[in-house]
């Protein structure tokens, strides 16, 4: 693919922050999610509290990879009209006032209803540098990923049941970063037994790309348990069960990715 | 198991055409190529189908009936009906066939504990019964409106020892219980197996689970030449998921057997309460499959309607898609209340209350017996029988 032979934004922003002695935190917010309008603005003032790289989400209605909390902000954002157009009006503005990346996750049903080939020009014009979708494995992925994605970074994820062989392929394939999932599950699943041997694994196998850790990582003592042995880290549902939980000002969501971006600093 | 000369679906990357595939989670990637590869080695194995044959026959009560429907016959006045009766397998509908198949299959993973959806709850009610027998855990996923739906096969399943899990979330019927069943088994995946109950689903499930009900067709060749000392000119069977219609198809996609598949059209195919996939639908990724899927123009998928909670389905079997599109296998569909008139004319004509899903396929005589020449066959695939239905059936027919 010749999305290798581009220099990506992305891994060049992650081994950058990496070279200067930090680990990255990358922050999953639903698109439109809580509020439509403020938006924006809420995105832009969770970079401004530590989060270095910005996931937005982009609704469907049966997200099989996610748990209930990120189940609720889909519904939510589904219901107030929140789709793919919407999604990149946001990132445009977002992209006005951050040189961070920003990266669209969500299923592959909106994306090929939506026409992949438009899909992929809409992410270049709107200034997203990369995409997730965590239902196109790398079975599925020649036959998705068509030449219009060359210079998007196709970010894609390891888990617990991928074997050493797959990892290596994987991450073959795999540009901007490879997402490691620390646990075999949906998001926001707590973690109780940290399964550090395997990630420790994936960071030995994981050769050409940054891996960061996603996945039922909620709280400053998640990370520092994982930060050893990854690039960063990725926070979702925490972030967005805080969001659930305030209005307006997001003062305490703020606070929670001040300190998760702390923690991220070794 | 059957394999057929010249249709050799799906390929090794488990794709019908552009159908099929597997959408799902990279952590599934890995269960599901290890059931492949089980599954590939047991088809071929003499001990395995022996096993399987046995529990048909001695368990199930195969083969079953190919039944000269007389009445229903004259009631049309042409043609020649036949019923082939999945009705009278144990447990009443054809969902046993597959789940006897996977239950062995789960024990050679050594799996422990099994997962499977319910719509109508036949599937739920096969699968909890395979479990009481092999002594394996059984979780079954079953959505709210289902289970008020089909109160008895609630408590049929939890009579036979499994936990039933209401499901809450969307539409509350199959297709929630699908993504709640998907779920629960990306995270334990370790000790679960998936007992899928339809031939939908991330490859090898949509071949797997129609090689498992192809004995439905395979019985019912041999049945036909038996009686008749010919094929039938049309087969008939409902399609929601699509299991019982391709299990009879598939042993006949190579001949020139008319096959004709009928969808839910609930309220009416222009209202939006309906699950007409195939008919109203478009290509879509879903539930781990490319299918024909019904969906808003964002790509959302639609909360979709049918008085038979078995077809009440946004999706439909990947190969349904290549067959459509093929032309080999013509979809049409048919409404709520037609349903219901044709499970009472058959409970009248024949005797046999039939499932508000197969008195889909019985409706569509209507339309499909005066277009028959006189000595012209039909078989009906009786897929399961009424009794799941009454509550449902007396609320809405006046006797």
């Amino acid at each position: 693919m010749s999305g290798d032979r581009i220099v990506s934004i992305v891994s060049n922003y992650i081994k950058k922050k990496n070279e200067a002695g930090e680990k990255v935190l990358s922050v999953f917010l639903t698109s439109g999610f809580p509020n439509k309008n403020n938006f924006v603005k809420l995105a832009l003032n969770i970079l401004d509290a530590g989060a270095d790289i910005l996931e937005i989400g982009f609704p469907f209605s049966d997200p099989l990879a996610d748990g209930p909390i990120i189940q609720a902000s889909s519904q939510e954002a589904l219901k107030n009209g929140i789709n793919l157009q919407i999604t990149f009006k946001y990132v445009k503005e977002i992209r006005k006032n951050t040189n961070k990346p920003i990266i669209l996750m969500g299923y592959a049903n909106p994306v090929l209803s939506y026409g992949i080939d438009r899909f992929a020009d809409d992410i270049k014009s709107s200034g997203a540098n990369g995409v997730i979708i965590p239902d196109v494995p790398i079975d599925e992925f020649d036959n998705f990923f068509n030449s219009s994605f060359d210079g998007i970074d196709k970010i894609l994820l390891i888990t617990p049941t991928t074997n050493e062989e797959r990892v290596k392929e994987i991450d073959g394939k795999s540009s901007g970063f490879v997402y490691c999932v620390s646990i075999s599950g949906t998001t926001g699943l707590h973690n109780i037994d940290k399964n550090l041997e395997l990630i420790q694994r994936n960071q030995k196998l994981v050769t050409k790309n940054k891996m960061l850790v996603g996945f039922g990582i909620s709280n400053e003592d998640d990370i520092k348990k994982y930060i050893p042995y990854c690039d960063g880290v990725i926070v979702g549902s925490a972030v967005i069960k805080s969001l659930m939980n305030e209005n307006k000002n997001y003062i305490q969501t703020l606070d929670l990715v001040k300190s998760l971006k702390t923690a991220t600093n070794i | 198991m059957l394999q057929l000369p010249e249709y050799n679906l799906p390929d090794s990357s488990g794709k019908f055409g552009k159908y099929g595939g597997k959408f799902v989670p990279e952590t599934l990637i890995t269960p599901l190529k290890e059931l492949e590869e089980i599954y590939c080695l047991l088809k071929t194995d003499k001990t395995f189908n022996e096993e399987l044959n046995q529990l048909h026959k001695e368990y199930s009560g195969r083969p079953t009936p190919l039944t000269f429907a007389e009445n229903l016959t004259n009631h049309f006045g042409k043609g020649k009906i036949y019923l082939k009766r999945e009705d009278l397998c144990h447990t009443g509908a054809h969902k046993i066939n597959n789940a006897l198949g996977q239950i062995l299959l789960a024990k050679k993973l050594r799996k422990t504990r099994i997962i499977a959806e319910t719509g109508a709850g036949q599937h739920g009610v096969a699968t909890a019964t395979v479990c009481a027998k092999f002594g394996l855990k059984c979780i079954v996923y079953m959505g709210e409106v289902d289970m008020s739906r089909q109160s008895l096969n609630v408590f049929r399943m939890k009579l036979l020892g499994a936990e039933v899990k209401p499901v809450s979330s969307g539409s509350r019927t199959l297709k929630d219980a699908t993504n709640e069943a998907i779920r629960d088994w990306v995270t334990n995946v370790k000790d679960t197996h998936y007992i899928i109950g339809s031939v939908v689903g991330p490859h090898p499930y949509p071949m797997m689970v129609r090689d498992f009900q192809s004995i439905i067709g395979i019985e019912t060749k041999e049945q036909i030449l038996r009686k008749e000392n010919k094929l039938p000119d049309y087969i008939l069977a409902c399609v929601g998921g699509g299991s019982n219609a391709i299990g009879i198809f598939y042993p006949f996609v190579n001949t020139k057997v008319k096959l004709i598949g009928i969808e839910a059209a609930g309220l009416g195919l222009n209202t939006n309460k309906h699950s007409a996939t195939l008919t109203k639908g478009r290509e879509g990724i879903f539930h781990g499959m490319k299918t024909y899927l019904l969906q808003n123009e964002e790509g959302q998928v639609s909360e979709v309607h049918s008085i038979s909670a078995g077809l009440d389905y946004p999706g439909v079997g990947p190969e349904h898609s290549y067959l459509k599109d093929d032309a080999r296998v013509k979809y049409f569909s048919v409404t709520d209340n037609e349903a219901l008139l044709a499970a009472k004319l058959l409970s009248k004509l024949e005797g046999i209350i039939p499932a508000l899903e197969t008195a889909h396929a019985i409706a569509y005589l209507d339309y499909l017996m005066p277009k028959t020449t006189h000595d012209e066959i039909v078989i009906l695939n009786l897929s399961g029988r009424g009794d799941k239905d009454l509550n449902t059936i007396k609320e809405k027919l006046a006797l």
